[in-house]
């Protein structure tokens, strides 16, 4: 038998460790880090502070060699009457808005969570609630117009009644435009509020309800003492969230009556991209932009504080 | 760590980085594609929003038989819709990357002229020996032509034959007071009827031009003076007026302030109005609608007893070439072959429209015979759409629709809203 001279060296138990391995070890979490934050930068930081720089200019985009002009712009916007009819509209229809979510919201949610309710009913009226929820903005813009057309169903049903002796033009009045863009986003939107609420509602312990009927609460004390407070984390988020997205609010506005009539729609939103897209001033428009940037942030603040508070 | 380990962490290590690297590279690239060349072959980009209402795969069509008369240079359209085209556009001229020939509307050429975006054709035209002769017109912004327009849709007035027929009308109106008398007649019959359909919507605020203009420019009137803002003069202030009273006289159908030119046509249409001005381009779509609908078109109705030259309001598919273009002379000579006699013909057929070059006549044959009679229409009278070349135009129409709005709802006199209009109009320009 053949033998082999085997020569077995001990297995070193220090690992011999490159010299740049802390240092990539230090770098793979931003390297995982740096696609969102690229994004970030590009999609967002960037574009804001260009915005920020083109308020500072005569103009940009259209003018080759904007100089820079201070304050002017601001001042142009601040002193446009347009800007305040716009100001006053996006606050009338923000605060009602949000308040009408809310009630509305609110009061289906308990609805819906209600033991007084069958099971099927229950399970019916989910569907038909959260259905506007399900629309985008171009389906709700077109059915609400066709609705509220002179010649429209809803003028229909109210001539039938006798109501009204000729169809009414509410979304080409002055007298009920506003308030017909503002009934239609209430109706586009109080289903993300019943949804949430209602799962927070499913979230209240029976025990404190138990508790409250046993001391003698009626059910109006019942609501305000143990519903309200348990919702009200919940409430005051969904609140705040709603001013900012509801503020903003443009394709609904835009698709439905375009800042019309005369003025009487008008908001923020739309009398920048006016500004931007149909006088060509890129400039007027981002002050514009940078002022409703200010007044976001203001409402962010208080919701980051609110958030921060509740952890 | 293990070998493996160490593997696995360096593997991901590089792979984040390198996800990080495409994404830069990802969002820096894309500056344009004006230089491309294929196997030795130029490639020109055609941005436009003509291909989606052409006939399917036309346009491809017309660019392949230009390739094959111009061997060595490809086309690349570039197609979207109308209003992402024009933002498109905008973002090109500002980036200086914008497509080398591009489709225009006579609405946007002032503002891509004051950025230096298009190319002065004359130039072009002369470096190419190309006799313009031919063509029916171009549009100039300070000495320099900077769009020709390709074909042009004229915009008449359709009458409801049965509607007017049933209101005791039995022609359709000639004159301002024969329209208006048949708009009162309509509206009488009742059931949700109007005479007139009026779209001035503050988003798309074209009914200006198209529904408010028409009437100035249909009466050889005229909205500007050497090229300024004029809209208080007699000629304005007339239609203005005419337009006011039919207002008052409740023969415009109710919405008109929110409603657009898609409402317009939609309203005449169903048979609710008797009247309305509109593109031709929508009979096949009225007929399609509806396809009991018995209509006819004819001129604008004119000032009573005026007999000259009447205007009628047209829009265009217009053409330009980038400032920007590394290509100019293979640029040109794509919008010389559009312009040529047999493809702006075959074009115009295409399209339902009438052509840019005055050879060219667009054959009829299978078409609605409405066209054949609006191209004697349109024959007749003078093209006439004083928007065209204007800064900001779309920004004009709107400050004219708010105060038109404020006229017809009675919060300001006519001669205070031309006034504000004029003063508007002046602080544009």
């Amino acid at each position: 038998m053949a033998s082999t001279n085997t020569v077995v060296r001990p297995v070193s138990t220090k690992r011999s460790t490159p010299r740049w391995a802390p240092t990539a070890r230090k770098l793979t979490p931003y390297a995982f880090l740096s696609p969102t934050v690229i994004v970030m930068l590009v999609l967002m930081l960037i574009p804001v502070i260009m915005v920020i720089g083109y308020s500072f200019m005569d103009n940009v985009i259209t003018n080759k060699f904007p100089v820079f002009v201070g304050l002017d712009n601001y001042v142009e916007v601040l002193s446009d009457p347009v800007f305040r009819t716009a100001t006053g509209n996006t606050l009338f229809f923000t605060l009602v808005s949000v308040a009408a979510h809310l009630l509305l919201g609110l009061g289906f949610a308990m609805l819906l969570n209600s033991p007084l309710v069958g099971n099927v009913t229950k399970a019916l009226f989910r569907v038909v609630y959260i259905l506007p929820w399900l629309f985008t903005v171009a389906i709700i813009a077109v059915l609400w117009r066709l609705m509220l057309n002179p010649n429209g169903v809803i003028n229909y049903i109210l001539i039938s009644l006798g109501l009204t002796d000729k169809g009414i033009e509410w979304l080409s009045s002055p007298d009920t435009a506003l308030l017909a863009v503002t009934f239609i986003n209430i109706w586009a939107g109080y289903s993300f509020y019943m949804v949430t609420l209602l799962a927070g509602l499913q979230g209240v312990p029976a025990d404190l309800y138990e508790a409250a009927r046993v001391d003698g609460a009626s059910a109006f004390q019942r609501f305000w003492n143990v519903t309200l407070p348990q919702l009200k984390p919940i409430i005051i988020s969904m609140s705040v969230l709603d001013i900012i997205w509801t503020s903003q609010q443009f394709a609904l506005i835009w698709m439905t009556t375009g800042g019309g009539p005369v003025n009487v729609t008008e908001m923020l939103s739309t009398y920048t991209y006016k500004l931007a897209f149909s006088r060509y001033e890129f400039s007027v428009a981002s002050a514009s932009a940078v002022l409703i940037l200010l007044l976001t942030m203001v409402l962010a603040f208080f919701y980051v504080r609110h958030q921060k508070a509740r952890d | 760590m293990s070998k493996e380990a160490r593997f696995r962490r360096g593997l991901t290590t590089a792979v984040a980085a390198a996800a990080a690297l495409t994404l830069v590279t990802g969002c820096s690239s894309g500056a344009g594609s004006d230089d491309a060349t294929s196997g030795g072959d130029v490639t020109i980009e055609l941005a436009q929003w003509w291909e989606p209402e052409l006939p399917d795969g036309a346009l491809r069509t017309l660019m392949d038989t230009f390739e094959s008369e111009n061997p060595g240079i490809k086309v690349k359209l570039l197609s979207g819709p109308y209003a992402s085209t024009k933002e498109q556009l905008f973002a090109g001229a500002a980036a200086g990357t914008m497509s080398d020939v591009v489709g225009l509307d006579g609405a946007w050429v002032s503002d891509f002229a004051k950025q230096g975006a298009l190319a002065d054709l004359s130039t072009l035209m002369k470096d190419a020996d190309y006799d313009d002769s031919e063509l029916a017109s171009t549009i100039e912004v300070d000495g320099k032509t900077q769009m020709i327009p390709v074909v042009n849709f004229v915009y008449p007035l359709f009458t409801n034959d049965d509607l007017l027929a049933k209101a005791g009308i039995t022609a359709p109106p000639s004159t301002r007071t024969e329209f208006e008398t048949a708009a009162k007649a309509v509206t009488a019959l009742g059931d949700n009827t109007s005479g007139w359909v009026l779209p001035l919507s503050s988003e798309a605020p074209n009914g200006i031009q198209n529904d408010v203009m028409s009437w100035v420019w249909s009466s050889g009137g005229t909205m500007l003076k050497d090229g300024k803002p004029d809209v208080t003069n007699d000629d304005v202030t007339s239609a203005v007026e005419y337009i006011k009273g039919l207002n008052d006289d409740g023969v415009i159908a109710p919405g008109s302030a929110t409603m657009k030119e898609q409402d317009k046509v939609e309203e005449f249409t169903n048979g609710r109005v008797g009247m309305m001005i509109d593109s031709l381009s929508h009979i096949d779509l009225i007929r399609t609608s509806n396809p009991d609908l018995k209509f006819s078109i004819s001129a604008i109705p004119a000032e009573d007893g005026f007999s000259g030259e009447r205007g009628i309001p047209y829009a265009s598919w217009g053409i330009g070439v980038s400032a920007s273009s590394k290509h100019p002379a293979e640029s040109w000579k794509l919008v010389q072959f559009l312009m040529s006699e047999k493809t702006n013909s075959e074009l115009s057929t295409l399209a339902n429209a009438f052509p840019g070059n005055t050879k060219s006549v667009p054959d009829f044959s299978s078409s609605d015979p409405l066209f054949k009679e609006a191209f004697d229409i349109y024959s007749e009278g003078k093209p006439a759409n004083e928007f065209v070349g204007l800064p900001v135009a779309e920004q004009l129409m709107r400050l004219f629709d708010e105060q038109l709005q404020a006229i017809l709802q009675g919060d300001e006199s006519v001669d205070d809203g031309l006034k504000k209009a004029q003063d508007a109009w002046v602080g544009e320009f």
